[in-house]
């Protein structure tokens, strides 16, 4: 009996130990994760601080809720605020609205029996997506700067007198972010459903056929529902990121005409923070982004599960 | 088979002739042809422009085919300021990162399938929440102070050595492997390490070349982490000079706008490079991997995104 009790704990505690080294294993990249993604969470202090950088935070004064009270109650903050606010709510609507194009995009393509054609479709719509937003600005200066190619053919054409200013002007701001966030993405965003359209049975076409139904009611009665699970995951997903709009697009973007419009939350918190310098007023604002942002994707999380019974998360 | 089984259908070239569907379809191609050829024709434009006689270009000229061809606009790169530098910075952040998050995602994806190892699924979920949340700009920047990492070449690696989707992917890729192919070789006495670099990762190479490819892309073409972390010029990415080349050159298009007259005089004495030509020859040679490698790495993230997509 002994015996037997022996040699198990043996067994168990060799296989703790067995266990502990695989941990240790891991243990660096644990490190590198609470260095990189935990550790930073204490800067959320800094909101509490008027923090001025050369000096250490022990030195700068406590002022507690200074500057989420600023964020109420200063007339000029609260107005640059809730403009800040409106750019991000409009560019993720629009972002949302038309979260549906590359549903639509795969679906049509798949129309097209070509297939070389269709091919170099998907290769060409997809190469936008893999270069930077610095070079999209750049293919951008390229075409629609003052000297560019557009004004410059509209000149020789004689349409215009004096060259229109696509890049630096504060005119139909949302609806150009948009057009660029569409050119680098559509394609790209369409490749899910082509991958999801690739799946599907293809008895439900035949037995359509045989019903009857021509090519489009196999698209409207078949293809688009079979897709519609997929679509409805890509737009919790968008719905969950709404605050986070990323600053890559903007950034580059950004110049002193536009920038009323352009300032999404994400460049904001950069251009307060980084440029100007307030950057206890910028972390305030961030933190209160995060905990938005987790809020919206927990109630993502429960809608999904209620609507599916799965969660995005 | 789907092509056969369609057309053996009785009534099945019957739609093919209806007015609306041959109307459908030409639009169809015709949007698609359209579209296609926004997305590349901006490509296009760039580097025929870059060959072609500055003076032409200047003056709008070139818009289809290239005329005076020359190749002076990228001799003319060398001797640009900071650029072989920059060139240096992005290949060793794309190398560097790309290696050392491919090796650890694949490492930590098999880990997390060892069931002894000690609080397995506390470390998984410890390491796959960070997904979810962000301490934001200034913390992040704070942290990297702290840490002595600005202006240093580890900022553009170290912080993006743990990926947790890819570390999803590959766990769940090698969960879906035989069991056997592990145990054999613990039989035969291989140790967790040796069986991680003998068996696991020759067979996860599929998985690990989609992430490899995603990884090396998004280094390359990211530009944050300069703007924020790097003030020393030395260690500038090529995608932030790009973007400091066309702040530059739009300031100076201003003042020639502004200057009238004489600035469109200036514009078209320019025969030598102009910033609008040395601009769109650095976006040809920050464009130019991508190009190259992207019919390579098309096929992978097809599959990339599938796999994503069975998980997310």
């Amino acid at each position: 009996m002994s015996e037997v009790t022996n040699t198990k704990d043996n067994h168990i505690g060799k296989s703790k130990s067995v266990g502990f080294k695989y941990f240790l294993c891991i243990l660096p990249f644990i490190i590198l994760v609470f260095l990189f993604s935990y550790f930073p969470l204490h800067g959320w202090i800094y909101a509490f601080y008027d923090y001025k950088p050369p000096r250490s935070l022990s030195q700068c004064e406590f002022v507690g809720l200074k500057w989420f009270k600023m964020l109420v109650s200063n007339p000029t903050q609260v107005k640059q605020l809730v403009q800040v606010l409106k750019n991000t709510f409009v560019m993720s609507l629009l972002g949302i609205a038309t979260s549906i194009l590359p549903l639509f995009f795969a679906v049509f393509l798949n129309e097209i029996k070509n297939k070389k054609f269709k091919s170099f479709v998907q290769t060409f719509t997809t190469l936008p997506n893999f270069i930077s937003w610095v070079l999209v600005f750049s293919v951008a200066f390229a075409l629609f700067s003052s000297n560019g190619m557009v004004n410059t053919f509209l000149h020789q054409m004689g349409c215009i007198k004096t060259p229109i200013k696509f890049l630096d002007s504060d005119s139909y701001t949302y609806l150009k972010m948009l057009l660029w966030g569409l050119w680098k993405g559509l394609g790209w965003g369409s490749i899910i459903y082509l991958a999801s359209i690739a799946s599907i049975d293809q008895e439900l076409y035949e037995a359509a056929s045989i019903d009857g139904a021509g090519r489009f009611q196999k698209i409207l009665y078949i293809t688009i529902p079979e897709l519609l699970p997929t679509f409805f995951v890509m737009l919790m997903m968008a719905v969950s990121n709404f605050l986070n709009n990323g600053m890559d697009q903007y950034f580059v973007f950004q110049n002193s005409f536009n920038k009323e419009h352009i300032q999404v939350l994400d460049l904001y918190v950069y251009n307060i923070g980084m440029t100007g310098s307030s950057y206890s007023l910028a972390t305030a604002i961030s933190m209160l982004k995060s905990i938005v942002s987790i809020a919206l994707l927990s109630l993502c999380n429960v809608v999904s599960k209620l609507t599916r019974g799965e969660t995005i998360v | 088979m789907k092509k056969e089984s369609k057309e053996n259908l009785p009534n099945g070239g019957k739609y093919k002739t209806k007015v609306s569907d041959r109307v459908f379809d030409v639009f169809n191609y015709l949007i698609f042809g359209i579209f296609t050829l926004i997305c590349i024709y901006p490509f296009y434009y760039m580097i025929i422009n870059t060959i072609s006689s500055n003076e032409l270009s200047a003056q709008g000229l070139i818009n289809f085919i290239p005329r005076g061809i020359h190749f002076e606009n990228y001799k003319a790169l060398i001797s640009l300021n900071g650029l072989g530098n920059a060139a240096l910075v992005s290949l060793g952040k794309t190398v560097i990162g790309t290696v050392t998050t491919v090796l650890a995602t694949a490492f930590l994806g098999y880990m997390f399938t060892q069931e002894r190892m000690w609080k397995r699924k506390f470390w998984y979920r410890f390491v796959v929440i960070i997904m979810y949340f962000n301490a934001g700009l200034i913390p992040m920047f704070i942290t990297m102070k702290t840490l002595g990492l600005t202006n240093t070449f580890w900022v553009y690696i170290l912080p993006c050595i743990v990926q947790p989707f890819n570390i999803i992917l590959v766990k769940t890729y090698i969960e879906s492997l035989p069991k056997s192919l592990q145990e054999a070789a613990e039989i035969d006495g291989a140790g967790v390490l040796r069986r991680f670099w003998q068996i696991v990762l020759p067979v996860c190479t599929p998985i690990l070349a989609t992430v490899a490819i995603f990884s090396a892309v998004g280094q390359w073409n990211s530009y944050q982490d300069t703007l924020i972390y790097i003030t020393d010029q030395k260690l500038y990415s090529l995608q932030y000079l790009l973007y400091t080349y066309i702040n530059q050159a739009s300031s100076l298009a201003s003042m020639v706008k502004n200057t009238g007259v004489q600035g469109l005089n200036a514009a078209t004495m320019a025969t030598q490079q102009t910033p609008t030509s040395i601009q769109m020859t650095v976006s040809v040679v920050v464009v130019l991997p991508i190009l190259c490698i992207y019919p390579m790495f098309q096929r992978f993230f097809v599959k990339g995104i599938m796999i994503g997509s069975v998980k997310g």
